[in-house]
């Protein structure tokens, strides 16, 4: 059951994501030394022998990505029984993912969890046993991510994609109620319709381009913004956490002027935490634009940690921020600061009820607890998780999929071409969707029509 | 009394008669057992074949060498070929047909078919032995043996007609049901359960009004179904069908039948088709339109009967015939027999491979509206392949499958396997996904050759098939190579206001601009028509769609090639899915009921998600 008949070439990350000494790339598919080649500089890859090594530079237009090891497998003496390319670049996230951006401009496409196993195997270059061991391995990775997609189906499942699913599936019924149904005494909708449905769509489609950013989250980390009142120590635990003094710290409120980003790893997930200035009125102009920043910042993050001063904070306050900080739909952390300098009885009384983790910066005590609960809202899914930023590159590739096709629906309306051959463009659109969304299936266009239009003889 | 056959075949319906057919013009002995003799291929609702979706699947059961498109073509009183204003994959042809004509060409046909014998009885039961059908047993106590038996019951098995409160066993009106057949199979395994459909009343033609009516004539032009040269009527011995309206004095008359409805009353319990509603449920689901359209159909051309379609009703008799008469054209309608419902036995479709032999016992197949499919094209194209596949059994030879991307059987016959269905299922052309490719002016191209290869499609099909793409080849060679130059074409491009060239162009160009038409061109310029004359009007037609249509078909082909290695990737019959533990819950179970043939097929399973499949693929031996 060898079969060539793949001949898109598909790429992907084939070491974990996160940090480490080096990472590498691979490509699969008959233009994988083609794509590869084009970067790369000092040798023509495509008149290099099967199994050899080469060093050299990957250049995007003019710029240096990095400096590369490039492995070469000549079909079918490759894991896939496909050409085959590893590209061993180093460790950085922002290094690997404008490589594989690179190579997706030059035709590449992201491959699918378990797509080089399925083309390994669909190519005969697996046996049962062998495919057995990968299918573990694999199996265990898709568990997990089966059930985070279950997971931002039933909960977090943004209302925005809901929406443009509802107009390309209410387009595609429009138009193939014209064709099934042609001879239906039913209204059909006139092309002013198609051409808001489907400029209402662009929009969308556009929006969510711009937010889904590729590589957002992978080069920016979780978003994490710590705020409070002035001197709740909210500098003093960035450095902490960083281990280094960056933020100028001092006993007078209002010495953080500006925020302050700084990266950090915390098992493998990176952390972009937002030190802001103390947030509170002031007449001083320059602490003002601090404040303005500050709560800019807080509505980009992810999560928001609300510090304190357990001394000085009261229950009350604490109540009416952990509300406001819930009623802006943010996950966040309350964190009772200066542990040290009261007795824990007394806070845990003062505090009875709310769910907040006290430390001390200063002393680092539960710091590390505060690290672990960062990872796990990470973890659990409550932000948008290390997944959803592989997930994000797929949207991402997958709407502007969807965005093309919408521009051809639209030269297509604009030439008057037939609405059967404007379906095609449709059924691609929903086709990609379908890979964010799930699947439309003509079912669902089928329901549409016969819920809306009275059908049949 | 009786030798073994190879094949026999339960019911001469629409699906029981090509399936005769297609057995016997392979070899195998074939006996067709019908109730009736006199009802072999009734048409029992509308008299029309075709349609949109559905005149693709008569060209395709031609192009495969079955019956029903030279049946329809013999027979015919107008034809129209649809959607002819949209691109090409949404041309449909249809026709009107001679009721009688029909069922009295189709037997002729089938008497002069070598190998099929006739025997009216009702069949009781089927023979099992070892899991594996071999013959029937019919209700004069005949046991008749058969290497391999097909029901094509339509809705006969335990049939219950309504008609207002009344109802009574029967499988058409005026027609006994048949009991047995479900009995015995759901004893041995088999899961069955009840659809339900309905036709309108039949007038007298005599009694209507037509001036008061819109006519709806056919075609100046006749293309029919068969790619074989076959007699059919002149287009202008067509006759004329009708429209009229309801109104809402019609509805309110309909209305006060409802508490004797037996749809409304509870007394249906089977699932109709939502996209053949009667005319009850349309008043009642869309009560904001104040009318509703229906085609007035002449039966035939020896008879005054009309067909009332879009009037399907089960209200009672006398609020039937108060209701039509509020109709414009039909205030003295006299009616020759009532609307009624009927419900009927099927077996779900997952209960079959896809050879449409049945998963329990072997050698038993099935076809028609015993799957949960409704319309006479659906029915026979099962029929055709059941019949085909049942010799190929016979003789111990691979079953013919259609694929998705070669035919709209395909898409059906996989459709129904792998996701069932619930309601009468009914093909529309949005559940081919490779619509441009499954086009009516190239079912012959598509199928043809496949059929000849098994024995099927006759010597003349095929030399029709290569003389067609021969020529094809050769228009577009000239269209590819022959420029024209700016004084043979502009007389033609100024006569339809398109932009006149000023250099010269090659034809191919000037043929993709929307507005070009190549029997045009070949009309209008004489360089052309010295060139092109001789070619028949349907190979000029096709060299225009693969030349016009070529980015779209190249669009498709691309895609369908893509899905190909998944739809190639076989899953052996005996896999066993429990050892995959990674599979989800609902996948297990789907999987394991549907056994799905390919990896393709597998993916197109709902509630399958495409991890299940990606998981599935790496556990499965090859």
């Amino acid at each position: 059951m060898y079969t060539d008949s793949w001949n898109d070439t598909i790429i992907a990350l084939a070491t974990p994501q996160g940090v480490g000494a080096i990472g590498v790339i691979r490509l699969s598919g008959s233009k994988a030394i083609e794509i590869v080649n084009t970067l790369f500089v000092k040798k023509d890859l495509s008149k290099q022998a099967s199994h050899t090594l080469h060093v050299g530079i990957l250049k995007d237009m003019d710029a240096v990505i990095d400096e590369v090891v490039v492995s070469l497998f000549i079909s079918p003496h490759s894991y896939t029984g496909e050409n085959v390319v590893e590209i061993s670049c180093h460790g950085s996230a922002f290094i690997q993912q404008k490589i594989i951006d690179a190579c997706i401009e030059k035709g590449a496409r992201l491959a699918k969890p378990g797509e080089f196993t399925q083309r390994a195997f669909l190519n005969g270059k697996l046996d049962l046993t062998q495919a057995e061991a990968v299918a573990d391995l694999i199996a265990s990775n898709t568990e997990a991510s089966r059930k985070t997609a279950l997971q931002n189906m039933r909960g977090g499942f943004s209302g925005v994609l809901k929406n443009l699913r509802e107009q390309l599936l209410k387009f595609s019924a429009l138009i193939e109620l014209e064709l099934d149904f042609s001879q239906e005494d039913v209204e059909f909708a006139d092309r002013t319709q198609f051409y808001e449905l489907i400029t209402s769509a662009e929009q969308i489609t556009r929006n969510l381009l711009q937010s889904f950013k590729l590589g957002n989250v992978i080069r920016n980390g979780v978003q994490v913004a710590i705020i409070g009142k002035p001197n709740a120590g909210k500098s003093t635990l960035l450095n902490t956490l960083l281990n280094e003094n960056r933020a100028i710290v001092s006993d007078i409120a209002g010495t953080t002027r500006d925020t302050i980003e700084e990266v950090i790893n915390i098992e493998g997930i990176l952390f972009r935490l937002i030190d802001t200035a103390g947030i509170r009125t002031s007449d001083n102009e320059i602490e003002s634009i601090g404040v303005e920043k500050s709560l800019e910042k807080m509505r980009n993050a992810d999560i928001v940690i609300y510090m304190f001063d357990c001394a000085h904070e009261t229950k009350e306050n604490l109540l009416h921020e952990q509300e406001q900080l819930t009623s802006a739909c943010k996950n966040h952390l309350l964190i009772g600061n200066k542990l040290d300098l009261m007795n824990a009885d007394d806070i845990i009384k003062k505090f009875d009820g709310l769910d907040i983790l006290f430390i001390s910066a200063k002393e680092h005590t539960h710091v590390n607890l505060l690290k672990k609960r960062l990872v796990e809202e990470v973890v659990t899914g409550n932000i948008e998780t290390e997944n959803v930023v592989v997930t994000n590159a797929r949207h991402y590739e997958a709407l502007q999929k969807i965005n093309d096709a919408l521009i051809d629906i639209r030269k297509g309306m604009d030439n008057k071409i037939p609405g059967d051959l404007i379906a095609l463009d449709i059924r691609r659109c929903l086709h990609y969707l379908g890979e964010i969304t799930g699947l439309i299936t003509n079912e669902d266009q089928l329901d549409y029509i016969f819920s809306k239009f009275c059908i049949g003889k | 009394m009786f030798p073994e056959y190879d094949v026999i075949v339960v019911g001469a319906g629409h699906a029981g008669c090509e399936a005769a057919a297609s057995a016997a013009n392979l070899g195998s002995k074939v006996l067709l057992i019908t109730m009736n003799m006199q009802t072999i291929a009734q048409m029992s609702c509308n008299p029309a074949m075709g349609g949109i979706a559905k005149g693709q699947i008569v060209r395709e059961i031609d192009a495969l060498g079955g019956y029903s498109g030279i049946v329809t073509d013999k027979s015919m009183i107008q034809f129209r070929m649809l959607n002819k204003s949209k691109g090409p994959a949404m041309w449909s042809p249809r026709a009107q047909s001679d009721r009688m004509l029909f069922a009295s060409t189709w037997r002729t046909m089938l008497e002069q078919t070598e190998n099929v014998d006739f025997y009216q009885d009702t069949v009781k039961g089927i023979l099992v032995k070892d899991s594996r059908a071999n013959g029937v047993i019919t209700g004069l106590g005949h046991q008749i043996q058969s290497k391999t038996v097909i029901i094509t019951s339509g809705t006969f098995l335990n049939g219950i007609i309504h008609i207002g409160e009344k109802n009574f066993g029967g499988g058409r009106i005026s027609e006994k049901n048949a009991t047995g057949i479900t009995e015995q199979l759901v004893e041995l395994g088999f899961e069955s359960d009840r659809l339900k459909t309905g036709t309108p009343p039949r007038i007298d033609g005599r009694s209507l009004k037509y001036s008061a009516m819109e006519v709806q004539q056919g075609d100046e032009e006749i293309t029919g179904f068969s790619f074989l040269p076959v007699n059919t009527i002149k287009a202008s011995e067509q006759l004329p069908c009708h429209i009229t309206y309801t109104n809402k004095e019609v509805h309110e008359t309909l209305k006060k039948g409802f508490d004797r409805s037996p749809m409304f009353c509870g007394r249906i319990e089977g699932t109709g088709p939502r996209y053949c509603p009667s005319i009850e449920d349309k008043i009642n689901r869309f009560a904001e339109r104040d009318r509703h359209q229906i085609f007035v159909e002449p039966e035939g051309f020896n008879t005054v009967e009309i067909y009332v379609n879009g009037f399907s009703t089960s209200l009672p008799e006398d609020t039937q015939y108060e209701a039509i008469r509020k109709m414009p054209g039909f205030e003295n309608a006299k009616m020759f027999r009532p609307g009624y419902a009927i419900e009927y036995d099927y077996f779900p479709p997952t209960q079959l491979k896809h050879s449409l032999e049945t998963k329990i016992i072997d050698n038993l197949f099935f076809a028609g509206q015993i799957n949960g499919t409704t319309g006479y094209e659906e029915a026979a194209c099962q029929g055709l392949m059941a019949g085909i596949n049942a010799h190929q059994k016979v003789i111990e030879s691979e079953p013919l499958i259609l694929n998705r991307d070669e035919a709209y059987i395909g898409v059906l016959i996989d459709d129904l396997i792998s996701k069932g269905t619930e309601e009468p299922y009914r093909m529309f052309t949005s559940r081919a996904e490779f619509r441009t490719l499954l086009r009516q002016d190239n079912a012959d191209l598509r199928l043809t050759e496949k059929s000849f290869r098994l024995g099927l499609a006759s010597q003349e099909r095929m030399e029709l098939v290569l003389a067609k793409q021969k020529g094809v080849e050769e228009i577009k060679t000239v269209l590819q190579s022959y420029s024209l130059l700016p004084a043979e074409a502009n007389i033609y491009l100024k006569k339809i206001n398109s932009a006149e060239i000023e250099e010269k162009q090659k034809t191919m160009r000037l043929l993709l601009r929307p507005d070009v038409t190549l029997p045009e061109m070949i009309e209008e310029i004489p360089a052309l028509r010295e060139r092109l004359h001789s070619f028949s009007r349907d190979i000029i037609e096709q060299a225009e769609i693969q030349v016009k249509y070529e980015r779209y078909i190249e669009k498709e082909q691309e895609l369908a090639q893509r899905m190909s290695a998944m739809e190639n990737a076989l899953i052996p019959e005996s896999f066993n899915y429990d050892k995959v533990s990674a599979l989800s819950a609902e996948a297990l179970q789907k999987f394991k009921k549907i056994r799905p043939r390919t990896l393709g097929q597998a993916s197109r399973i709902s509630g399958v998600n495409p991890s299940d499949v990606q998981i599935l693929m790496v556990y499965m031996g090859r």
